[in-house]
């Protein structure tokens, strides 16, 4: 094995697998908000947050090429089952995180078999039904969900009965870093594994794929509930960590604004999402005193100018630049 | 007026608005496979036209129709020139996310100029009231609407089935190479078919503000019901977004008459069904 156009694709695998210093320096960084910004904690975790949101949608939509437009369908699942479960006297929040991941994770099977059988303008129809349907549903069993006033009395209990929620998000950020760490380990694995590789496939030739023996349906199904488990971690986190779950969590604005966050840090490249996610929330809450409907002016904008000027989101500009400057083609 | 006559009237009123601003993109989509969601901008423009001439400049109703069609064809034919012409080849996600970055400028913007109130409409007298026949009441607006649109159906057809223009098009949506192979100019009668759709949605716009009411989220939420309608219908197909459009229409009005308590559901059930049944749409072909 001379050079790397030889190798086999394990050996193309495990190359890949490499943690590399920039990805090593990225995660000691996150560490920095304990540090140097205590007063913005609350903000960071739901950054962090955010995040694992974003990661759940490059899963599908990156790297197996299924456009979504209603993610949230499966953030708003975790985030009410966790909300309920607490509700009821359950406070325990791994005990919440862990019904609110097999909920979520159970509804995107169901809806993974629709899923797999589309693609196209049909898709985006599809994603973005289930999830209004499920918003019109949740708005509509006020008894269960408390309606358009949102869930009431979640009360979440300190993790292992030691460490309480705390007024300035120590507690709050290091769980959902915690959290968002190891499902990102999860998902670097998965991507970098021969199944990773087959969903790369699907998302370039669909119709190929299954002719050199690969199932693709099960592959997207596959993936498509991995991601709405991911995306039901999420939803918890927030329920739990903010203890308010209303009908946002289910709404359009969630899942276009996912999408936007990781349209901006660029898909398929597993910190895309996390860029996106850091730079969306911390320009949204620069900008707090902006009137919502000219918030939204500013994000159209910036949706034109990276789609016209930065195809690859701001991680593929960056990558791009870097090898203008190191003088390769 | 027994439920079952009002509600079928009231839903063919709707279903013939939301035909008329969907049956642009229809077309544009099935043509060159491009993913138009600013299309609703459109007919938002379209509508606030009406609202600002009237209300500002004291025209009347009818008079302002052909320049809220104007007003929406030269910003969509604007637009085309200088963004979505490059996208043609694109993915449907660059699309998707070009377009409704437009949405979102267009629904800031309108918020900016116009606030987020909603915006009064005031009709003419003779569009007012309603008129009894056979014992049922028919409101005058929604039979001018029925009528206009219908008018509006027939011209198109005779446009499209008819017309050179119209067998160009049909060739450039059934086979856009084999059209450019046999010397058709797609590209600018591209640019004229997407003129026509966006001035149609402003159009739709205008009439629509009247019954349904206009205010800056309109470029979103009626979004949702032309994408329906579109999806269901079948790319490219007159007669398909025609018979979605009906079908949408009345089966949200039915739902809203007799089940209230579902809200919206009816309406995303009967496209998530007919979608499943046949994933192309209604009289689609690809």
């Amino acid at each position: 094995m001379s050079s790397q156009a030889v190798a086999g694709p394990h050996d193309f695998l495990r190359a890949q697998i490499r943690w590399r210093w920039s990805e090593i320096a990225f995660w000691l960084a996150t560490l920095l908000p304990f540090v140097l910004a205590p007063d913005y904690l609350v903000l960071a975790s739901q950054i962090a947050i955010t995040a694992l949101f974003a990661l759940s949608l490059d899963l599908i939509l990156g790297f197996s090429g299924i456009v979504s437009l209603g993610h949230a369908a499966y953030f708003g699942v975790g985030a009410y089952t966790a909300g309920l479960i607490s509700a009821w006297g359950f406070g325990d929040p791994l005990l919440g995180l862990v019904a609110a991941a097999f909920a979520a994770g159970i509804f995107g099977y169901l809806t993974s078999f629709i899923i797999a059988r589309f693609r196209h303008l049909a898709l985006i129809m599809i994603t973005l039904g289930i999830a209004l349907l499920l918003q019109e549903a949740a708005n509509s069993a006020s008894w269960l969900t408390g309606g358009f006033d949102g869930l009431q009395g979640i009360h979440t209990w300190p993790i292992f009965g030691r460490f309480d929620f705390d007024l300035y998000g120590y507690t709050a950020y290091s769980y959902s870093l915690v959290a968002l760490f190891i499902v990102f380990l999860v998902a670097r694995r998965l991507i970098y594994s021969p199944f990773g590789l087959a969903l790369r496939g699907i998302r370039e030739n669909g119709q190929r794929m299954p002719t050199i023996g690969a199932p693709t349906h099960v592959h997207i199904r596959t993936i498509y509930t991995i991601a709405a488990v991911i995306a039901g971690i999420a939803g918890a986190l927030l329920a739990q960590t903010t203890e308010t779950v209303s009908l946002e969590a289910l709404g359009f604005q969630r899942s276009a604004d996912v999408l936007v966050m990781l349209i901006l840090g660029g898909t398929g490249r597993l910190y895309g999402g996390l860029i996106g996610a850091i730079v969306y929330m911390v320009a949204r809450d620069q900008f707090s005193g902006l009137n919502p409907q000219y918030w939204y002016f500013w994000i159209g904008l910036l949706l034109i100018a990276v789609v016209m000027l930065l195809p690859n989101g701001l991680l593929g500009g960056l990558e791009l630049l870097a090898r203008r400057t190191q003088g390769k083609p | 007026m027994p439920p079952v006559f009002g509600v079928l009237f009231d839903g063919l009123a709707y279903g013939m608005l939301l035909f008329l601003m969907s049956v642009g993109l229809s077309v544009t989509l099935g043509m060159m496979n491009f993913v138009n969601l600013a299309h609703c901008s459109f007919a938002m423009l379209g509508g606030y036209v009406t609202v600002t001439l009237m209300n500002a400049f004291g025209w009347p109703f009818l008079a302002t129709l052909p320049v809220a069609f104007i007003a929406a064809a030269a910003a969509s034919v604007l637009l085309e020139r200088l963004f979505f012409r490059r996208f043609y080849n694109a993915t449907e996600l660059s699309q998707c996310l070009l377009t409704i970055g437009i949405v979102f400028v267009s629904v800031a913007a309108a918020a900016y100029i116009y606030g987020t109130d909603e915006q009064p409409v005031h009709l003419p007298a003779y569009l007012l009231g309603s008129i009894t026949f056979m014992g049922l009441d028919f409101a005058i607006y929604r039979i001018f609407l029925i009528a206009a649109a219908m008018l509006i159906t027939i011209v198109l057809v005779v446009a499209v089935e008819a017309t050179r223009f119209g067998a160009q098009v049909r060739a450039a949506v059934n086979n856009q190479r084999m059209a450019r192979g046999l010397g058709i100019d797609v590209d600018s009668l591209f640019a004229i078919t997407f003129a026509l759709g966006g001035g149609l949605a402003g159009l739709g716009g205008a009439l629509a503000i009247a019954m349904v009411g206009l205010d800056p989220s309109f470029a979103l939420t009626y979004l949702i019901y032309v994408l329906i309608v579109v999806s269901v219908g079948g790319l490219g197909s007159i007669a398909g977004s025609f018979a979605a459009a009906i079908v949408l229409g009345v089966s949200d009005m039915a739902g809203k008459y007799y089940v209230p308590a579902l809200g919206s559901i009816l309406i995303y059930l009967v496209m998530m069904v007919l979608l499943m049944w046949r994933p192309t749409g209604l009289f689609g072909r690809r």
